[in-house]
């Protein structure tokens, strides 16, 4: 036993904030060489824009994930918040809170549905939860052609585009929710179980604690988080949009900031502020490209190495750390 | 009985479990007082494991009552023991690596300050734990993962006491240690005894039995033999007690000293992580019985010779040949077959046919087209000769017993003509009839000409089918038995009461 191994277990920065240092850098420099600025007001705000859409979903893809299960459900959770806040808004600023409050609950009554299949029911996450999100994905499909309801005024100039100098009002939001669920996590029976679970199921039950309870709770919170995501793109969009979650990629492009975020897929390891970065770095990647004017196939081939390395990179840290 | 130690902590009266109508317990008695060391040791299948699983919750008893301080009690979980005050340090740990000491500490009971985790409580409380019971170097906030397996140990003591636990059932705690793990255990062990605390420790090595225990129960076949004061008692005794049963199995008739060959396998000062100093010579036409207890390295030998987790030291000559066991691939290119203790995790594909499961090997190894129709041939003429029974060869092999399921599998190495065979417990969970089929072919194939090494847990059947016994214990050779061998000589050498030396 060498003294190092010891040493009392230390947060480490993820190597995703080291990876999104520099990309920046390096962005930086190669649209300066091509004759841009990516720093300027509007690609930065467009970047936190892009970052705080993303980032809302994966934050609570992160919880679900750390507590071993998964959410494929998300991207359609979003489009339905979008049109049930918008159809109920109808345009005006009267029914702005029971609008939020209604998309919310839809969202969170899919995310219990979600979690009831995954544990009462015993099917696989990522079956369960792809089956939910096809249900959800027959209903938007039948229902709708196009863009229906229309959002209110009033959030769509707070919460859609106002900002702080170059801070939109929603990345705040994001901010938030980050700090509301790095909190639960390192604050809350709730998260310390919430990784329990995640990290060994059989544990977590020896000790006491009611797998079934935190995983659905994780689950709910999840579909919330997709619920608020799909608020701020109504806010965004001025409308209800039965099809912005799936060509947002929503569902993959979260699990993906998860996984560059460091947090383990197979659960128990791992953390929000890490998911953020990894939504960062792929808002990054994107304004990059953007300035750069790339071909958008080329971008996703980009991106496809990335989270492979990202993981690999990963893999590799936690063989040595074994050996 | 009237001696004048304290009123019992634990009491069990008459415990009997059946297991599918198999009596896996019988009528068994213990007792353990607060601040007593009580061991029980048994040979494999005694019911220890059983009787333990009973006592932390595990299991329901059948018959019998679990008194605990006077009180007789029905858990209906773990948890219930649990809460009862009975912690059990299993041989696999209960701890999430990734989580710091304090975490793994208050899992599931989280001290909480106005509905939140009250970290610096956690850790206060969890270093005054460990300081309790000696541990102060152990930082609260350290890593599991990132601890060698003693601290790991402490940390579940720590878990079982931070739940108020007055009995401690520790479950072959040493098996996992470094030789200078263990004093430390022992010194744990005896802090913990300072607390009133009692402890069951089951263990199938004497030394530590002797050093720390004050009463020692026997069991053998689910019963229990005897209760002896540690004093007053010998190691030979105790060996006396766990074994002596009468050989009523036939077994297949030895190779006479004509039949054995020359030396197949020669292995010379190997060892690897799990093997130290291993010297052994195999020859053809006879079979070596491998002794010795569970996590003795009976397995890791096997598994070096198969090249599963190769030596890293040592030489290995086949036939003359220097060879290097890199993979299995490699080990079945030079000859060499493995049937694994672990039927169902490797021995078989579960959902795939007898056929596919018995064609296995040789797919893998030859290359894909030359001669697929004979292969396929001689492979169904090899499970007929095996006396596989079954719906047919197409039938998926899940739905065979254990004993046609194994017979597959040695088809299976049969297809590759192997010239060395290693058996890992090749009849556990295997019906009676399907055994003695099974110890006809494997002597039908010494006789044959290969060299046959067999490690059995099953006594009866290690001295009944070996030409020689090699006995293990910690990774190393514990010493080389004849044939005629007692089961006394070999529990002897495998649980250590005879020096190395004298062996």
């Amino acid at each position: 036993m060498s003294a190092l191994s010891l040493l009392p277990a230390r947060r480490p920065v993820p190597g995703v904030f080291v990876a999104l240092t520099l990309t920046l850098v390096i962005g930086w420099l190669v649209v300066l060489v091509d004759g841009g600025q990516l720093f300027n007001q509007s690609t930065t705000v467009s970047l936190l824009h892009v970052a705080a859409g993303l980032g809302l979903v994966a934050v609570g893809q992160t919880l679900v994930i750390l507590g071993g299960s998964l959410d494929l459900s998300v991207a359609y959770v979003i489009s339905l918040s979008t049109l049930v806040a918008a159809e109920t808004m109808n345009g005006s600023d009267g029914a702005l809170m029971p609008a939020i409050g209604l998309a919310l609950a839809v969202s969170a009554a899919v995310g219990l549905l979600n979690g009831l299949l995954v544990t009462k029911f015993r099917v696989n996450a990522f079956i369960a939860t792809l089956g939910v999100g096809l249900l959800l994905k027959g209903y938007l499909d039948s229902g709708y052609d196009g863009p229906a309801g229309t959002t209110s005024p009033t959030l769509v100039q707070t919460l859609g585009y106002q900002r702080i100098g170059p801070v939109p009002l929603s990345f705040l939001l994001l901010v938030a929710v980050t700090g509301a669920a790095w909190f639960a996590l390192s604050r809350t029976r709730f998260g310390h179980h919430l990784v329990a679970v995640g990290g060994d199921p059989e544990v977590a039950r020896l000790s006491g604690v009611r797998n079934d309870r935190v995983l659905v709770t994780a689950h709910v919170l999840c579909s919330l988080c997709a619920g608020l995501a799909g608020i701020y793109l109504a806010s965004r969009l001025g409308s209800g949009a039965p099809r912005v979650g799936t060509e947002g990629l929503y569902d993959l492009e979260s699990i993906a900031a998860v996984v560059i975020g460091g947090t383990a897929l197979a659960g128990g390891r791992g953390g929000v502020i890490g998911t953020v970065g990894g939504v960062l770095l792929l808002a990054s990647i994107d304004a990059i490209f953007n300035q750069l004017e790339v071909d958008a196939f080329f971008k996703q081939v980009i991106r496809g190495v990335i989270i492979i390395a990202a993981v690999a990179v990963y893999a590799r840290r936690a063989m040595r750390k074994a050996a | 009985m009237s001696d004048p130690r304290p009123a019992p902590l634990l009491t069990l009266r008459g415990i009997g479990k059946s297991f599918l109508g198999v009596r896996v317990l019988d009528g068994v008695d213990l007792d353990v007082a607060p601040g007593e060391v009580h061991a029980v040791v048994g040979e494999n299948g005694a019911g220890k494991s059983t009787l333990m699983k009973i006592v932390s919750g595990g299991y329901a008893p059948d018959g019998g009552t679990v008194e605990l301080a006077g009180e007789p009690r029905v858990f209906r979980g773990p948890r219930d023991a649990q809460r009862a005050g009975i912690g059990i340090i299993h041989q696999e740990f209960n701890l999430l690596p990734g989580r710091t000491v304090a975490e793994n500490v208050y899992l599931g009971h989280e001290p909480v300050r106005r509905g939140f985790v009250d970290r610096r409580e956690m850790l206060d409380r969890t270093a005054r734990l460990l300081a309790s019971i000696g541990e102060t170097a152990l930082p609260a906030d350290a890593r599991v993962g990132r601890l060698g397996v003693a601290q790991q140990q402490v940390v579940e003591i720590a878990k079982a006491l931070a739940l108020d636990a007055r009995l401690l059932i520790m479950d072959e705690p040493t098996a996992a240690l470094a030789d200078h793990e263990v004093e430390l255990l022992y010194g744990l062990v005896r802090r913990l005894q300072e607390r009133g605390i009692g402890l069951l420790y089951v263990s199938h090595r004497l030394t530590e039995v002797f050093d720390l225990s004050s009463r020692i129960t026997v069991l053998k076949d689910g019963r229990r033999v005897t209760t002896v004061d540690t004093a007053t008692t010998t190691a030979d005794e105790l060996v006396r007690h766990m074994v002596g049963r009468e050989l009523s199995s036939y077994y297949p008739e030895r190779a006479a000293p004509e039949d054995l060959g020359p030396v197949r396998l020669t292995v010379r000062d190997a060892g690897n992580r799990k093997l130290r100093d291993v010297d052994l010579q195999l020859r053809a036409g006879e079979v070596l019985g491998i002794g010795g207890l569970q996590g003795s390295g009976r397995s890791a030998l096997a598994r070096a010779l198969f090249g599963v987790s190769p030596f890293t030291t040592g030489d290995v000559t086949l036939d003359g040949r220097p060879v290097r066991l890199r993979s299995p691939r490699t080990a079945m290119r030079a000859g060499i077959a493995y049937v694994t203790e672990d039927r169902k995790g490797e021995g078989i594909v579960p959902r795939q046919s007898v056929l596919d499961n018995a064609l296995l090997a040789s797919r893998a190894v030859f290359a894909a087209r030359s001669g697929r129709a004979a292969r396929t041939v001689r492979v169904r003429e090899l499970l007929a000769a095996v006396e596989v029974r079954g719906a047919g060869d197409d039938q998926e092999i899940r739905f065979l017993s254990g004993g046609n399921q194994q017979k597959v599998v040695l088809a299976r190495w049969l297809a590759l003509n192997p010239r060395i065979l290693l058996f890992d417990e090749p009849t556990r969970g295997i019906d009676v009839g399907a055994k003695s089929a099974i110890h006809d072919l494997v002597r039908r194939l010494a006789r044959d000409g290969a060299a046959v090494l067999m490690i059995s847990s099953d006594l009866p059947e290690l001295l009944g089918m070996s030409d020689r016994i090699v006995v293990m214990r910690d990774g190393r050779i514990a010493g080389e038995l004849p044939a005629s061998a007692s089961e006394e000589d070999v529990v002897a050498l495998a649980v250590g009461t005879v020096r190395e030396a004298a062996a």
